[in-house]
């Protein structure tokens, strides 16, 4: 009973939190999902029922796979797991096939696979210094964080309605910045390599990790003041990351290199003939520039400043996904972006 | 008060918990000609909004009291007018003549679930968050506690959110009632109980303790004076509310009688289906429902009832206390629900209300209490395919009382509140020092027993021979608890002089 008592007990708060969590989870298991429901499904059954070598080919659903080969793998794993709930969902040809133990075979894995995040979140606690911190447990900096993280709306909306795996992806990438906290980083260098090519959308935070490593792991020494000792500078360390990415993403891509898909499996992770905003818009500069050339052009064909003839009928605001141009702004390229996000990036990386 | 924001994440946490478990299957659902709950509601809705009141309660070839007639007092008629009236203003399909029998609809369901969160919200949950607020000489981080903790009571969720009823508004009218009377607001609260009653006449089992306890307070301010006033002001008060609800029905005599004829259907039996309660049990050996004549049923039932309740509420009229109010609602309840005539399995929720409000007194018992009364409409749960949402409940719920109160480090004598009993055994029997002990052996039992029925009851199909085996299990098992439980909450209330008048707490 004593034993029972401590599992239970007030001072456990991070256990209640997590189970509280996991609990409500459960609770949201026959809400909504969206098309991405599908889309996970539709993996299970190419990576369950094709060889390799049709994994990035396979086209019989529009939901292709667009993800690296981590991501694949992990899928192939659960679809060993999913035939016992249901042997129909692994079939490529069952579209939009949601009976009711897929159903529950895909939500219990998205809850199961958090706990990846509990435990990366568990670590970030430990990394949190509480001394200015109270005697009350929700002033605590280690409570706040497991709350704000655990019981994170957004990803709760976003994995455990419309249904996706951002839980156990964010996971890792907390739990690469624990092991740098942790001054293990060589730890933390494996672990974001592998989460790159898990979900290849973090390549958006690649250029803090690379800056990051490269000034604090790279650089062994600083001077008194804090800032840079040139010639601490370790090529050792620096090969050695090097050889970490290399060596994961080796094991990623190589059996893609081997049967020579690699431009196959790019196009499919790197979509630039999708647009420059996707059906639903994110709120980012580009949507802001696009909703601007829209605005323009009414003033403009109410100004009789534009010919009505030469304005695309299909614009941005359709909610297709598509390329084309703006009508008065000029039209965006994939390289512009990239310029764009570089020079907006190097501010940062100059105060590093 | 201070920390409101923890009052109100915890208020929160019981809204989301609530919606998410309607998302889940209702009573009845798919499963014509009869379907369930949900459908009787609606049909409420259908013959209160069509028909004029005089022919509300009678039968007619527009209203077939055969399909789930009105059996609920008036109030619960206005409730479904009101409901209907809205209804009207959305999609008048839903509640138009004999044509609507058996709608539903995703919409429809969206609409009455969300007529049962309304009533909660502007009931139950403040009754709830005031009472907490008004608990004595226990600090604010455990008075949010106690609310969190009663709002996740997986019982009432799963019922009212889940099958399919409106229990929350005659426990949140009772709930008032109880904070009224227990604060000197005697009045208010008995016109809060009142409107309770005249919701869901099963409040009736709430009706002793209440009259004891004000029969008491006015014993004790003096029958030849104060006291004799408050008596006359609560019968006014108690008959003008009577008067109020019932007036469209007092204008003929027939009215009043078949209200009352379908309110108390006394020509239905001891008890039907599977329910938690002794002649249910009793009669899994001795059938008793065939065996004896139907009057002496009624006369045994009546008899039970009253002897194991009489202890309690006479101990009430003579040192009238809100404790003791409290753990009298409590015992009066459980033995109406043991012993009465015609008792459905929902009717524990009337036992779990009391219950829930001493929780911060007897933390252990009170979880164990309401864990076992979840378990006890299992049968029910799973006919309505709500297994999912009772296991997550139940055991967020065990969570959040095992976090808040640490109950199993709360198990020594002076904390159940059996000291003064143990000590007055003690007389006779100098080893009786291992109650504590029984009990938590016995709780461990009860948990792993529970846990086995639903597994089995889940995975297994009975036997041809006994097709009910499960049910009755599990309703077998429950009442021995609620036996145990009764004795338990009779010994606290019986023993508790001493401690009150000693330690002259103000509880």
């Amino acid at each position: 009973m004593a034993a029972f008592g401590i599992a239970t007990g007030g001072s456990n708060w991070f256990s209640a939190l997590a189970l509280g969590v996991t609990l409500l989870k459960c609770l949201l298991i026959p809400t909504y999902h969206s098309t991405d429901f599908e889309v996970h499904r539709n993996w299970l059954a190419i990576t369950h029922s094709l060889p390799i070598s049709q994994w990035y080919y396979e086209a019989t659903s529009e939901w292709t796979l667009d993800y690296p080969p981590f991501f694949a793998w992990f899928e192939y794993a659960l679809s060993h797991v999913a035939k016992y709930f249901d042997q129909e969902m692994l079939n490529v040809r069952n579209l939009n096939y949601s009976s009711s133990r897929t159903l529950l075979f895909q939500r219990f894995s998205v809850i199961f696979t958090d706990a990846l995040f509990v435990y990366a979140v568990h670590e970030c606690c430990k990394c949190i210094d509480g001394k200015k911190a109270g005697k009350e447990l929700t002033e605590k900096p280690k409570f706040i964080l497991s709350a704000l993280l655990l019981w994170n709306f957004g990803l709760l909306i976003v994995d455990h309605i419309h249904f996706q795996y951002n839980g156990f992806l964010s996971g890792l990438m907390l739990l690469s910045i624990a092991r740098f906290f942790q001054k293990r980083h060589m730890e933390g260098a494996f672990l974001f390599a592998v989460l790159l090519h898990f979900k290849h959308i973090y390549l958006y935070v690649a250029p803090a990790y690379g800056v990051y490593l490269l000034r604090s792991y790279c650089f062994t020494a600083n001077k008194q003041d804090g800032s840079i000792r040139w010639n601490s500078f370790s090529f050792v360390r620096l090969i050695s990351l090097g050889l970490i990415v290399f060596l994961v993403s080796a094991l990623s891509l190589g059996p893609f290199l081997a049967l020579n898909q690699l431009p196959q499996v790019f196009s499919r992770l790197f979509p630039f003939k999708r647009g420059l905003c996707h059906a639903y818009w994110a709120p980012n500069f580009w949507a802001l520039y696009s909703a601007f050339d829209k605005v323009l052009s009414v003033i403009g064909l109410e100004l009789k400043l534009l010919d009505p003839n030469k304005i695309p009928k299909a614009s941005m605001t359709s909610g297709l996904v598509q390329q084309f141009q703006h009508t008065v702004l000029p039209s965006v390229t994939p390289l512009a972006t990239f310029i764009c996000t570089l020079i907006a990036m190097l501010k940062r990386k100059a105060s590093f | 008060m201070e920390k409101w924001y923890l009052m109100t994440a915890a208020v929160l946490l019981g809204l989301t918990v609530r919606w998410t478990v309607s998302l889940n299957s209702y009573s009845g659902a798919g499963k014509p000609p009869m379907f369930g709950d949900y459908e009787a509601q609606r049909h409420w809705q259908e013959i209160t909004f069509n028909l004029p009141i005089k022919q509300w309660y009678f039968n007619s070839s527009d209203n077939n009291l055969q399909y789930w007639g009105l059996d609920y007092p008036p109030l619960t008629a206005y409730h479904s007018f009101l409901c209907a009236y809205v209804a009207k203003f959305i999609n008048p399909d839903w509640i138009a003549l004999h044509s609507s029998r058996g709608y539903e609809s995703q919409a429809h369901k969206l609409f009455m679930r969300a007529t049962v969160l309304i009533a909660d919200l502007l009931i139950y949950i403040p009754a709830v968050v005031l009472y907490c607020c008004c608990l004595k000489e226990i600090s604010t981080k455990k008075k949010i506690a106690t609310a969190l903790c009663i709002l996740l009571y997986p019982g009432l969720i799963l019922i009212d959110y889940g099958h399919f009823q409106y229990n929350s508004v005659s426990l949140g009218f009772a709930l008032w009632g109880i904070l009224g009377v227990s604060y000197d607001w005697d009045l208010l609260g008995s016109l809060a109980f009142c409107l309770a009653i005249n919701y869901k006449q099963m409040e009736l089992y709430h009706s002793l303790p209440f009259f004891c306890f004000l029969l008491g307070k006015c014993f004790k301010k003096g029958l030849k004076g104060k006291g004799l006033v408050l008596l006359i002001k609560l019968a006014c008060t108690v008959v003008a509310s009577f008067i109020l609800c019932w007036l469209p029905f007092f204008t003929e005599r027939e009215q009043t009688l078949q209200v009352l004829r379908r309110l108390f259907p006394v020509d239905r039996g001891l008890f039907e289906d599977k329910v938690a309660n002794i002649w249910c049990s009793f009669s899994v050996f001795f059938k008793i429902r065939d065996i004896l004549p139907h009057h002496i049923q009624i006369m045994i039932s009546f008899c039970f009832t009253f002897l194991s309740l009489l202890p309690a509420c006479i101990k009430l009229t003579l040192h009238p206390s809100p404790k003791g109010f409290r753990f009298t609602l409590v015992s009066c309840a459980l033995s109406f629900f043991l012993f009465s005539f015609q008792v459905h399995e929902k009717s524990i929720l009337l036992v779990s209300l009391p219950v829930c409000l001493v929780l911060s007194e007897i933390p252990f018992m009170s979880t164990w209490f309401l864990l076992v009364s979840t378990f006890s409409m299992l049968p029910l749960l799973l006919k309505d395919e709500l297994l999912m949402p009772s296991v997550v409940t139940v055991m967020a719920f065990f969570i959040a009382c095992a976090t808040s109160f640490s109950i199993f480090e709360k198990t020594s004598e002076e904390e159940l509140q059996l000291k003064c009993f143990s000590t007055s055994v003690r007389k006779y029997f100098t080893c009786f020092t291992f109650l504590p002990r029984i009990i938590q052996h016995l709780f461990l039992m009860s948990v792993i027993t529970m846990i086995l029925l639903t597994t089995m009851t889940v995975t297994l199909d009975p036997p041809q021979k006994l097709p009910d085996l499960f049910a009755v299990l599990v309703c077998f098992v429950s009442c021995l608890h609620f036996l145990f439980f009764l004795v338990y909450f009779t010994i606290i209330i019986m023993w508790d002089s001493k401690t009150g008048r000693s330690q002259k707490k103000i509880s």
